[in-house]
Formats: C-alpha cells, sequence, structure tokens
C-alpha cells in the first residue's frame, strides 16, 4: 500500500486518499463551450508515464492538495496546498 | 518409515515434558518442542499424506515453511483449520491432526489405485477428456478425488486475530546469521530495528549446523545478539512470517504464537527492509524421489539436531553439493551412513565416511517407504532412507515481489537477486547461495553499511569451522524410465513439463499454468528451479534466458481470519445508529440498514405488511412520528456562500430569501443527477444543505471540492452538523394541532411558518429549528434539536400525540408515502443517466443564465435525445396486484422485445386503495394514458402510463 503525504497531516496510507484530477486541469466555462472540449474535462485523464502532478483530497481532514509523484516507480517526490494561501 | 528417536539429544526438546496427540485417529506421544512433523518422525510414521492427483503416498521432506507433502488438517481448541504445514505446527496437547486428501486414512487410502492409471492422466487431462457431453458432469466428481484440506464452515475464531501497526529503520527479515548481523549493524548505527524470524526461535542454519562466532558457541552469540536487540529497545519477533512486500515498504506478517492464541497480523511500515530468508533446499530428480523416506538432507540434520531423531538405520545421503557432508557425518555415529556425490571432485573429505563419487542416483525403490537405492553404476544399495540435497534456492521471494530481478548463477546453480530495489537489500543465503560463515558475515557487513557508507560496523567474526560450498549441476535426465516428480505438492512430474513444451506450452508462465508447477500452496517453494531446468534442457535455452514466474504475495499461506481479524462483519463497515434508538426498540421497531443507518423499517412485529400499511394509513388519516435524525444538515456560511449555492445546484438559490426553503437537485459535472433535497437560508450568509440520508459524506465532499478550487476559504466555510442534531418530524393533518399540544417556543401559525419556511424556537431552553417541509406531501414539520436533548423532544411529542391517536412512522410506510406523491429517492427512481430534465424539473436547463456544476452536460446530443427514460407513474387495473420492482417495459421491434425501461418503486396505497409505481420510461412524459406491457421473470403484465404523482396532485395536503 502506497503511502501519500498530505501537506497537513503528513504521511499517510494511500486508502485516506481520493483522487481529484490532474493538477492545471481548467473547467471549460460559457455559452460556446463545444462537445469535444467538455467531453475531454469530463472524462479526458493524462494518464502519464514518470512524473506527474495530480489534485487529491485527503478523505480525513478534507483539503485538497497537489502531489507530485512518479506513477512508474511510485516514489512521492512533493505535496502542496492547492493554493499558496492556505499554506499558513 | 525407518526413523526413531534416540535416547539421547535434541537440543530444543524438553524430554521432561511428554505430550500426546493423535494423527488418522491413532494416539502418539511427543515431546514438547517438537514440531508435528517431528513428532510423526520420532513414532515412525512415514507415510503422512496422499498427493493431490494420483493418491500416491507421501512422507515428510523438509523441516519448515517449504515441507510440500505433509499437510494436514488440525483440530485443537473445537476449531478445524485446513492444510497446516505439519512441520509448522507446534506440538500442544489435545492436538488432532487428519491427513489431507486420503480416506480412510493417509495409509490406506481407498484412491491410491488411481496412481496406476496415471499415464491416462496427465497434465492438462481434463482439457482433453471428459469434454463430451459435458465437462460439468464429471467436474464435481474429479474435484472430490483432488485436492487438499477440507474448510469447515462451520469454523468461528473464540477470538480475532490481533492486527498490530508499527514503524521501523530497518526490518530484517529472517533470524539467521545473516539477519542477526544486520539487526545487531541497524541497531548499532542508531536504527530501529525490527526482525522477524518465522521459526519458533532465532538462529537459522546456526542452529543446527556446526559454527562459532566471536570465539563464542553458535547458540551463545544467537542469544547474546537477540538479548541485545531487545534490551536496546528494537523488536524482535518469532514464529512470525513476512509473507508480502507491498508499495512504499509496507511489509505483511503472520505472527503464530506457541500458545494458541490467535495469530497477530503486523503491517509494518519499514525505512529499509533487510531481506536476509535463507535459502532452501531443493530435491534431486530421479525416478520415484517422492517416496516416503527420500528427506531433505538438511532437514533430517535439524531433526537430528533439535529433536534426537535418526532418519533410518541404513541412511544414503545422496547429493551434488557440500551442504550434505556435514549431516552424512553426524548421522554416521547413530546408522551406516553411505554418500554419494553427483560430483567426480570437490567437496570436503571427510575421514571414514562411505563415499561413491562421480555417480548419480538413478531411482529409489520402494512401495510405501524407501527400500533400497539404484546408482547410475547399476549398484543397488539396501537402505531405509535417502537423505537428498539438490541445491540450494535463495528466498528470494519478497525480493522479487518488491518487482527485483533475478540472474542466473552457475556458481552457486541458482537464480540470484540481480540489480539492487530502492530500499530492499537481500543478505545472506539469500543474496549469494551458500557460503562459509567468514565470508558471509563480511558480505553482510559490506552491504548494510554500504547505504551511508559512514561509520564502518564489522560485527561479527566466525571462529568455528567453515563449511564448503561448493555445487555441481544435477537437473532431471529426461529420458529416465520412472517417473521424475519435480512439484511434489502438484504432482507433477518431468514428462509433464516436456509435454507441456511438446504442445507448444514453452514460456514459464505458461508451463505453470498448464502443469500447475508451482501452483501449489507451496508455490513451488522446492520445485520451480527443476522446473525451470527441465525446461532448459528441452527447449535448449539456458536457464537465465527462461526468466521465472511471478513472485506474489505471500510468501506462504495466511489464514484469511487472520488477515480479516477485527475487520468483518459488522465491524467491515460500522453501520451508524440513531441516538433514540432505544426508544425505537422500545416501541416495537423492527430495525433495517438504510443508507448505512440503522433505522426503523416499521413497528410492530406480526404482520409487516399489515403494519406498514397502517403506518402510512395513519399519516394520511391523523398524523404520526418519524425519526428523520440521519437528515443531511450541512452548514454552509461565508461571504459568497449564496454564489457557491447557485453554483453548486441546479436550482437558483440565491433568490431564496432568509427564513426560506427550497427543494433543488444537485447535479454531477456529466449532468446526472447526483442528490436532491431542500436548501434552507437560515440569513444572507448561511444556508443548510439538507441533502439525502445515504448521501451526507459525498456531498460534503463534493462542496468541499468546489470551495477550495473556486471559492477559496476566505469566502465560504462548511460544517458537517449532521450528527450533531437529531430530526424529529411531525406530519399529517393534524401535526400542527400536535405540536401546539407539545409546547414548544414558537409561532406556529401559518402567517409565521408557512409551507417551506424555517424558524428557530426552544423546547425545555434547548434551542430547535423547526422547518416545514414535506416528504410525505401531507403537512409537516422537521424539528432539529441537540441529540443529547432529543430524547425529552421524542417523549413530550408521543405524550402529545395521544390525544390525537398519533402512530409512528417506519421507512417502509415513508416510502409508500412519498411513492403515492411520486417524491423520487435519488438511486433508486434514478439510475447514471437521469437528468433534471427526465424528472420533470426543465425550468432552470432552460432559463438560468449563471454556471452551474453540471451544466454543459445538459445541452449535448444525448440530454436532447427523443427516447431518454422520463419518470412517471404507472397505474395497473383495479384488484391487480402491485407491479413487481425491477419489471421491464417491453416493445416489439423487428420481431423481438425491447426494454423500454423498469419499474422503480411499486407498492400498495392504502389511502388510494390500489397499487402504485414509478418507472422510468422511453419518452414517458409524452406518453401519459399509453397502455404499456411489462414483462417480469416471464409474467407479462399491463400497465397504463401516468403523471408521477398519483395522490393529491395540486398539493393542497400541504397547507390543510
Amino acid at each position: 500500500m502506497q503511502q501519500f503525504t498530505c501537506p497537513f497531516c503528513g504521511p499517510r496510507d494511500e486508502t485516506e486518499f481520493h483522487f481529484g484530477a490532474d493538477a492545471g486541469k481548467l473547467r471549460p466555462e460559457g455559452a460556446d463551450v463545444s462537445a469535444e472540449v467538455w467531453a475531454d474535462y469530463l472524462y479526458g485523464t493524462e494518464n502519464r508515464k514518470g512524473e506527474t502532478l495530480e489534485i487529491w483530497m485527503h478523505l480525513i481532514c478534507g483539503e485538497f492538495f497537489k502531489l507530485r509523484r512518479d506513477t512508474v516507480t511510485h516514489r512521492v517526490l512533493a505535496a502542496m496546498p492547492l493554493h499558496a494561501e492556505s499554506s499558513r | 518409515m525407518t526413523a526413531f528417536r534416540l535416547a539421547h539429544g535434541g537440543d530444543w526438546i524438553d524430554r521432561e515434558t511428554e505430550i500426546r496427540f493423535r494423527f488418522d485417529g491413532c494416539s502418539y506421544a511427543g515431546f514438547a518442542g517438537d514440531t508435528l512433523a517431528a513428532a510423526l518422525l520420532a513414532n515412525g510414521v512415514g507415510v503422512v499424506s496422499r498427493s493431490f492427483k494420483y493418491h500416491r503416498p507421501r512422507g515428510i521432506w523438509g523441516g519448515g515453511v517449504e515441507e510440500p507433502n505433509a499437510i494436514v488438517d488440525i483440530r485443537q481448541d473445537g476449531l478445524r483449520s485446513p492444510n497446516a504445514r505439519a512441520t509448522l505446527v507446534p506440538l500442544r496437547p489435545g492436538l488432532e491432526a487428519v491427513s489431507v486428501n486420503a480416506d480412510p486414512d493417509a495409509a490406506h487410502d481407498r484412491l491410491g489405485f488411481i496412481d496406476r492409471f496415471a499415464r491416462f492422466l496427465p497434465a492438462g487431462f481434463y482439457y482433453k477428456t471428459f469434454m463430451w457431453p459435458d465437462w460439468h458432469l464429471y467436474e464435481p466428481r474429479i474435484r472430490r478425488m483432488a485436492g487438499l484440506g477440507e474448510a469447515d464452515p462451520a469454523w468461528r475464531s473464540a477470538r480475532a486475530a490481533d492486527r498490530r501497526h508499527a514503524h521501523c529503520d530497518l526490518l530484517v527479515i529472517g533470524g539467521g546469521p545473516a539477519g542477526l548481523l544486520a539487526a545487531r549493524i541497524g541497531a548499532a548505527k542508531g536504527q530501529r530495528v525490527l526482525l522477524v524470524e518465522s521459526e519458533r526461535r532465532c538462529g537459522g542454519s546456526l542452529r543446527h549446523r556446526a559454527g562459532g562466532i566471536d570465539g563464542k558457541a553458535a547458540a551463545a552469540w544467537i542469544d547474546e545478539t537477540v538479548t541485545l536487540l531487545r534490551a536496546g529497545g528494537h523488536r524482535v519477533l518469532c514464529g512470525a512470517t513476512a509473507f508480502g512486500i507491498y508499495d512504499h515498504n509496507l511489509v505483511g506478517i503472520c505472527q503464530q504464537h506457541e500458545d494458541g492464541r490467535p495469530d497477530t497480523l503486523w503491517r509494518v511500515r519499514a525505512g529499509h527492509v533487510a531481506v536476509a530468508a535463507g535459502a532452501l533446499e531443493r530435491p534431486l530428480p530421479f525416478a520415484n524421489n517422492d517416496l516416503p523416506g527420500v528427506m531433505s538432507a538438511d532437514a533430517a540434520l535439524r531433526y537430528r539436531v533439535g529433536h534426537g531423531i535418526v532418519p533410518g538405520r541404513r541412511v544414503v545421503v545422496a547429493t551434488n553439493n557440500d551442504s550434505a557432508y556435514e549431516v552424512a557425518a553426524l548421522l554416521a555415529s547413530d546408522a551406516d551412513v553411505t554418500l554419494i556425490d553427483s560430483r567426480a571432485e570437490g567437496g570436503p573429505g571427510i575421514a571414514g565416511l562411505h563415499a561413491r563419487r562421480g555417480v548419480l542416483v538413478a531411482g529409489a525403490i520402494g512401495d510405501s517407504g524407501v527400500r533400497a537405492v539404484q546408482l547410475s553404476s547399476g549398484e543397488r544399495l539396501q537402505a531405509d532412507s535417502l537423505l537428498v540435497s539438490g541445491g540450494w534456492t535463495p528466498s528470494v521471494h519478497l525480493f522479487c515481489q518488491a518487482r527485483g530481478k533475478l540472474h542466473w548463477s552457475d556458481a552457486a546453480q541458482a537464480l540470484l537477486p540481480a540489480a539492487p530495489v530502492d530500499g530492499v537489500s537481500v543478505v545472506g543465503a539469500a543474496r549469494d547461495g551458500l557460503m562459509p560463515l567468514g565470508k558471509l558475515f563480511g558480505a553482510v557487513a559490506e552491504a548494510m553499511n554500504a547505504p551511508d557508507g559512514s561509520a564502518e560496523t564489522t560485527g561479527a567474526v566466525s571462529t568455528g569451522p567453515e563449511a564448503a560450498c561448493g555445487v555441481g549441476a544435477f537437473w532431471p535426465f529426461l529420458g529416465s524410465q520412472g517417473r521424475i516428480w519435480i512439484d511434489l505438492q502438484n504432482d507433477v512430474t518431468a514428462k509433464d513439463v516436456a509435454l507441456a513444451v511438446r504442445e507448444n506450452y514453452v514460456s514459464v508462465e505458461h508451463l505453470k499454468r498448464y502443469t500447475t508447477l508451482g501452483m501449489a500452496t507451496d508455490q513451488g517453494k522446492t520445485s520451480n528451479v527443476a522446473g525451470l531446468a527441465a525446461l532448459s534442457e528441452i527447449t535448449g535455452q539456458p536457464i537465465g534466458a527462461l526468466g521465472t514466474t511471478t513472485y506474489r504475495p505471500p510468501f506462504a499461506p495466511v489464514p484469511l481470519a487472520t488477515m480479516v481479524g477485527l475487520q468483518g462483519g459488522e465491524l467491515l463497515n460500522p453501520i451508524r445508529r440513531l441516538p433514540l434508538e432505544a426508544q425505537h426498540r422500545a416501541a416495537g421497531a423492527i430495525f433495517q440498514e438504510y443508507g448505512g443507518w440503522l433505522r426503523p423499517a416499521y413497528y410492530g412485529a406480526a404482520d409487516a405488511q399489515a403494519a406498514i400499511q397502517a403506518e402510512a394509513r395513519k399519516a394520511r388519516e391523523s398524523v404520526a412520528l418519524f425519526d428523520g435524525s440521519p437528515l443531511g444538515k450541512i452548514e454552509v456560511f461565508g461571504p459568497k456562500a449564496a454564489e457557491f449555492m447557485d453554483f453548486i445546484y441546479y436550482n437558483t438559490m440565491s433568490s431564496l430569501a432568509p427564513g426560506r426553503c427550497r427543494y433543488g437537485f444537485m447535479l454531477s459535472e456529466t449532468g446526472v443527477v447526483f442528490d436532491d433535497g431542500v436548501l434552507i437560508r437560515l440569513a444572507e450568509n448561511h444556508f443548510i444543505v439538507s441533502c439525502s440520508s445515504g448521501h451526507v459524506g459525498a456531498v460534503r465532499m463534493r462542496l468541499e471540492e468546489w470551495r477550495q478550487d473556486r471559492f477559496g476559504r476566505d469566502a465560504v466555510f462548511i460544517h458537517d452538523a449532521t450528527a450533531a442534531l437529531a430530526t424529529l418530524t411531525v406530519s399529517g393533518p393534524q401535526a400542527r394541532p400536535l405540536l401546539q399540544r407539545a409546547g414548544l417556543e414558537i409561532a406556529l401559525d401559518d402567517e409565521a411558518l408557512p409551507h417551506m419556511t424555517v424558524a428557530a424556537g426552544r423546547f425545555d431552553g434547548a434551542p430547535i429549528r423547526v422547518a416545514r417541509i414535506s416528504f410525505t406531501g401531507d403537512r409537516s414539520y422537521e424539528i432539529s434539536i441537540a441529540v443529547e436533548r432529543a430524547d425529552g423532544l421524542w417523549r413530550r411529542l408521543r405524550e402529545a400525540g395521544q390525544a390525537f391517536s398519533a402512530g409512528l412512522l417506519g421507512i417502509e410506510a415513508l416510502m409508500l408515502l412519498r411513492m403515492e406523491k411520486g417524491y423520487v429517492v435519488i438511486g433508486r427512481d434514478t439510475d447514471g443517466t437521469t437528468m433534471p430534465h427526465d424528472l420533470g424539473m426543465p425550468g432552470p436547463r432552460n432559463n438560468r443564465k449563471a454556471e452551474f456544476v453540471g451544466r454543459r452536460s445538459l445541452f449535448t446530443e444525448a440530454a436532447n435525445a427523443g427516447n431518454r427514460l422520463n419518470l412517471v407513474g404507472l397505474q395497473v387495473a383495479a384488484g391487480e396486484a402491485p407491479l413487481p420492482v425491477g419489471a421491464h417495459g417491453v416493445a416489439m421491434q423487428d420481431g423481438r422485445p425491447r426494454s423500454i425501461g423498469f419499474v422503480t418503486s411499486s407498492g400498495s396505497s392504502p389511502i388510494l386503495q390500489r397499487p402504485v409505481a414509478l418507472a422510468l420510461i422511453e419518452a414517458g412524459a409524452t406518453r401519459i394514458g399509453e397502455t404499456i406491457t411489462l414483462r417480469h421473470l416471464g409474467e407479462m403484465r399491463q400497465a397504463v402510463i401516468a403523471p408521477a404523482c398519483a395522490f393529491d396532485p395540486v398539493g393542497d395536503r400541504l397547507h390543510a
């Protein structure tokens, strides 16, 4: 079982976490969002081999955060709050 | 078998404590410190099991975890445990063991004749025969004839296995010389060390092989090391098998206790893992090498040193390596010993030992035990015990589980760990194969000091005799006349391997699955390398090029009960309980689980249907009390709370006035209805999300997601108060008079508290919140109060209700009431495609301009298709039974029936005196009045599509 690091609670078992999305994925908005763009937003994930930056939620404290990890080695490289001001 | 126990000797047993036990119905005696296997040997029991497939007699092969043959069912303390390895079962008073796959017992198995037909039952025979007319006709019988122990369906552990979590800097797996030294070095470096040893005592090979360390006897050094570690605050666990290594160095360890306590399952998160699991001795390939009396030479040494047992009077020791010489030399004082070395040269010279060199064992001769040994030279030796050593297989399982790769070493005649894996080292015989103790200590010290290179800690010096460790190749000879057994536990011979290759199963993974080589409970611990060697000989490829099958946990079988521990039954997913459960029980409630909560289904045990009908009727005719405490109460505060609610909900919520409530949907981004419920606006910047009971956790997560992603912590704050407040509901035409009588400090007249409003009041000094929200279609008041004050309020409501002969409402009756009204339960009356316009609420989709969750998805092609499933009611002819839930509406298309939707809720309405049903039907909203055909389990019914709301469609009763 992997161990992820919540920036607020420290290292915890992966079962305490829930995947959110690829980091940097923007929600397309407005009247003219094409079906293709919307479908990609709903269902497309990068599933990148190697280093990734993802949004995860720590179910215990309820905080979303950014997790940099390697999908091949499963190494956890860094964990950061979602927004800079959250680090207070 | 002619093994016997000497009158003296046996370092591991206590001859003062005799223990009686039973095996296959006979009574025997052994000593404390014996394993079941040792005690059986001491009693001369040669045949301990029947083989998996051919029912051949089998004896004890090994001394530990590798044992392929001696599989027994254990009955002790009233419990029956299947498939224990006799080599690992400590002898305890009252132990009863039964051999598996034998009838009536291992010595006289009725199915022993099957072996005579073995030539007709090669690998994969069942794929080729028993095909006509249908394999399933034969399967049950064949399964009964093959196999291992029996699971006892009535098995219950007296106490659940413990689960313990531990962290350490260094986890050492294996308490032999390499593991003990590795642990000492770690401790000396200031690491927190955990050492696990699968045997009852630490020491590994040092316990039964000659050696001295730091000028001391090996036993003294072992004790000193264990004492040193424990005194330093480190943990040493014995009887503990590391069975799996998982991501980020999580190691699963199953610890069995000698006193019969339930196992302990350890989950250890280790900074670094040192695998010092040693090596396992392999059999030699020759005809009939599975005969009882053929035993691992190293195991024989263990039984001699540890238990004072000699395997026979005339012993042949056959080997391809140096390690068996020590065995032959020691046994020579108790028996007539001849050593057969397959190598013409090399090997330690031992004076006075009868030896043949450069000769192979061609076969073992005997029926249910060894009588003689046939040599390749033509010579035949009389013998009653044949000890063999076919080389050593390093225990690399955990290293391979951690994705380590192996390479073939000709010097060690074994697969050894190749490139290192992060966070895992392999040390000792597991890394390099067998080697002299001095060299081994040097290699361990080097490996353990390597990570930081700092403060060289040397550790131990071998000061005793140094064993030679040469080994030569000796692999299955495929032209052999007799059967050469490769996998003892799964009955796979060298010929089976050849057959598999002939049929083109040449990859090791295919070979494994076709022949079942390495698939049994021992997972090929003694057989895999011989299987590879046979494959190599046939295909002409070097062993190193063949690869190996994948190593997966568990290394050794772990009882499921140990894995489960306390996390089974109700504790697997603990049910949530109402604060007023005791009061409901006193009122005769029958409880069921609804959305994770244990709630009253109905009250009164006699006739469930009659009770439900009576409760529903009472609620319509006068008034009823309902416990709605699990209803979601998620508070949302903040300067952007209204904007937040607009984004979250399908409906516009910012236009709601403080003190008012509005029903709405939450959608997924896919546009599918995710939850429904009432939003209460208490103040300008304060809302309460009253979501469905079973969805509170998921809704809270969803709110958090959007809050953190889009609004920020300065704009919105979320607090889930669901568990803090009980919610008691009074519903029915007499609801207001009942409440007036109850004496709540709140204005209840309709000007002050009209439908869909909320107000604060007090009850007995405690603050209450009263919301006029209805899930029944009748005038209803939901009263929320702090959980600890709920009992008083409930009593007061029940007392006040006596004047109106108020009833209690369970969930089942409530479901009838809401069904009459066409009120949906999300997830029951909707599925993963249902959008708000399918439920008759297209307004916000058409009118809202602002962005909200799921909006774009409501305008896709699929969302606007004409054949979407819409929520409708279904009406059947007078006097008919309710429609079955799940019945499909069918239409004929191209001469074949096609589903046009299905019944989602159905019941019998007491107030309407007829069945009511809700259904999702294709384009149902445009087909009101049409008659459709429904099919369920072959039965056909007719029904008329009707509006979802069957009762009081105008909604007058909400205000009555």
